[in-house]
């Protein structure tokens, strides 16, 4: 179950998008977003779904894996359909229901429902393109270059993305350790799936205790490990990997921009 | 009896990381057997003993437990769990309770014993791993490495399964607390004639110590299954699988490469001491 988060799971490929700056692709990512919130009207979505595809074609990575960090949205996304689709007001109503007849279904609410479900999938997709085509490592790195003009009023930025980098690190590792201690527990005869709520939350403690102590463990471990390489911060450190922006990344960034500009035209319009 | 069938196991079946762990395994292991299973790393073993207690369900093939499938999608997992007890690596970091007594009842209580019934098992338990009583009240974290690994393994026997099975007990252990380990084993065996025990290891030495039996995995098949004379006797196919044969198996054949008149099936060093003193006696007195 814990197999299912795509973050952190970085596919290696050789695609236009991985071979782009990772900052850029950061801000681009950002764009997509803003981008995404901007839009409302159906047309308007259309394009972006083709745009959406377009992106996930270029990126060469399989379906399948950006499918699967959509897998643990399904409750979120059943849960803004329904409410969009009961509680949106409208005009043109579509289904009354017979025993309640406030409980009905407008055209607006159909819409708004939809609307709402591709927004948060393309959500999940895009910062998975993302994700998915730039090594955790590459990301941190770009997060603590775009971060470092905040330096200026004290953002420790070298700082922030250390930590993100090591608790991306760890995710694999700790939910590992999880399912590993998971299945320890099983063999004793525990139980994490049935009973209510209150059985099942103190069900948890056989496996959280452990956990804490493996994480605490291991974060003291690494902690030895790099004051043992002398490890002391951000100042004066420099990179095996620097980072470069080319052609690629001056036509990725143009690209969107011109996207940008046609889907905003196209909203207007309509 | 432990009876497998074609068993195959078949990791992220349909991802590009898809990998065949376990490939059509046949095998029985009978009552009362003390086996070890060796292999290289990889090698598919872990994943094969998770099978046995139902943790992992096979792709294909069946897993029979005295004459339950206990691979069947209606299998009742707790009676399976309960008859097989596994024993993980490093099995300590799995303990959480405050005490030590509380981490043992562990697994009879989730098994809805009687307070007066989880209360002997315990102490049975405690003492066949040979843990001093007084320390059952002690938090668990207090103790040692050695001490912590004997208080999970109790954590295991107190449900008192049928069949034992061990991931690599010894792993991690100083060579004291791995002879403690190794010895209880060997005890644990000795006064449960019908339990039967099966172990992991990657120390030939101990495979030799303690094993009746000896199931060889490579690259997720089953490379050879025999008694601990019958699979030692093959030891170029060990090594090509990047296994070995004990130290003092080696040694032994070196001598006898080198012209030396000894038996060829020595595997322990206890054994190997009498025969090499016979072979100097014999040597004083031509």
């Amino acid at each position: 179950m814990f197999k299912d988060i795509t973050i952190g799971q970085y596919v290696e490929g050789n695609s236009f998008i991985h071979k782009m700056d990772a900052r850029v692709k950061i801000l681009l990512s950002l764009f997509y977003i803003i981008i995404l919130f901007l839009i409302s009207s159906p047309v308007a979505y259309a394009v972006f779904t083709a745009f959406t595809l377009f992106l996930v074609y270029l990126s060469k990575v399989p379906p399948k894996f950006i499918l699967r960090g959509l897998k643990p949205m399904m409750y979120i996304l059943v849960f803004t359909a329904v409410l969009n689709l009961f509680m949106t007001q409208g005009s043109t109503v579509l289904w009354v229901c017979p025993f309640w007849s406030t409980l009905k279904i407008t055209k607006e609410g159909l819409t708004t429902a939809v609307l709402m479900i591709l927004r948060l999938v393309y959500l999940v997709i895009g910062t998975s393109v993302l994700t998915l085509t730039t090594s955790p490592l590459m990301l941190t790195d770009g997060i603590e270059k775009i971060l470092k003009p905040f330096e200026i009023i004290k953002v420790p930025s070298h700082e922030i993305a250390m930590m993100m980098t090591i608790a991306i690190r760890f995710i694999p590792t700790l939910s590992e350790e999880t399912e590993k201690i998971m299945k320890a527990q099983m063999a004793r005869g525990a139980d994490f799936e049935s009973g209510n709520v209150l059985k099942r939350a103190k069900a948890m403690i056989p496996l959280l205790v452990p956990l804490f102590i493996s994480a605490f463990r291991r974060a003291d471990d690494l902690a030895v490990a790099m004051d043992s390489r002398c490890y002391h911060g951000g100042k004066n450190r420099t990179r095996m990997k620097q980072m470069k922006m080319t052609v690629r990344d001056l036509w990725a960034t143009l690209f969107m921009v011109g996207f940008a500009a046609a889907v905003i035209f196209i909203q207007k319009l309509m | 009896m432990i009876k497998v069938s074609d068993l195959t196991y078949v990791y992220q079946q349909g991802m590009p990381y898809e990998k065949t762990a376990l490939d059509s395994l046949s095998f029985e292991i009978p009552d009362g057997d003390f086996t070890a299973i060796i292999g290289h790393t990889g090698s598919g073993k872990s994943t094969l003993i998770q099978h046995l207690n139902a943790l992992v369900r096979p792709t294909s093939g069946k897993i029979e437990i005295d004459g339950v499938d206990i691979t069947a999608p209606n299998a009742d997992l707790r009676t399976v769990r309960k008859n097989v007890g596994l024993v993980f690596q490093y099995p300590e970091h799995q303990l959480f309770e405050e005490t030590v007594y509380k981490d043992i009842a562990f697994g009879p209580t989730n098994m809805g014993l009687s307070e007066s019934e989880i209360r002997n098992r315990v102490y049975e338990a405690a003492g066949f791993v040979g843990l001093p009583l007084e320390l059952l009240e002690k938090s668990p974290f207090e103790l040692s490495g050695g001490q912590k690994r004997r208080v999970a393994i109790a954590g295991v026997l107190s449900m008192q399964p049928k069949v034992l099975i061990l991931d690599e007990p010894t792993a991690g252990l100083d060579p004291k607390g791995r002879d403690e380990i190794l010895d209880q084993l060997v005890r644990l065996h000795a006064e449960n004639e019908k339990m039967t025990i099966i172990f992991v290891s990657h120390s030939m030495e101990d495979v030799a110590r303690i094993a009746k039996d000896i199931l060889v995995m490579n690259k997720g098949r089953l490379a050879m299954q025999g008694s601990v004379a019958e699979v030692f006797a093959h030891s170029s196919e060990l090594r090509e699988m990047g296994l070995n044969v004990p130290q003092i198996t080696e040694l032994t054949h070196r001598l006898i490469a080198d012209g030396v008149d000894i038996r060829p099936d020595v595997y322990t060093v206890k054994f190997a001491a009498e025969l090499y003193a016979e072979l100097l006696k014999e040597a004083e007195n031509v």
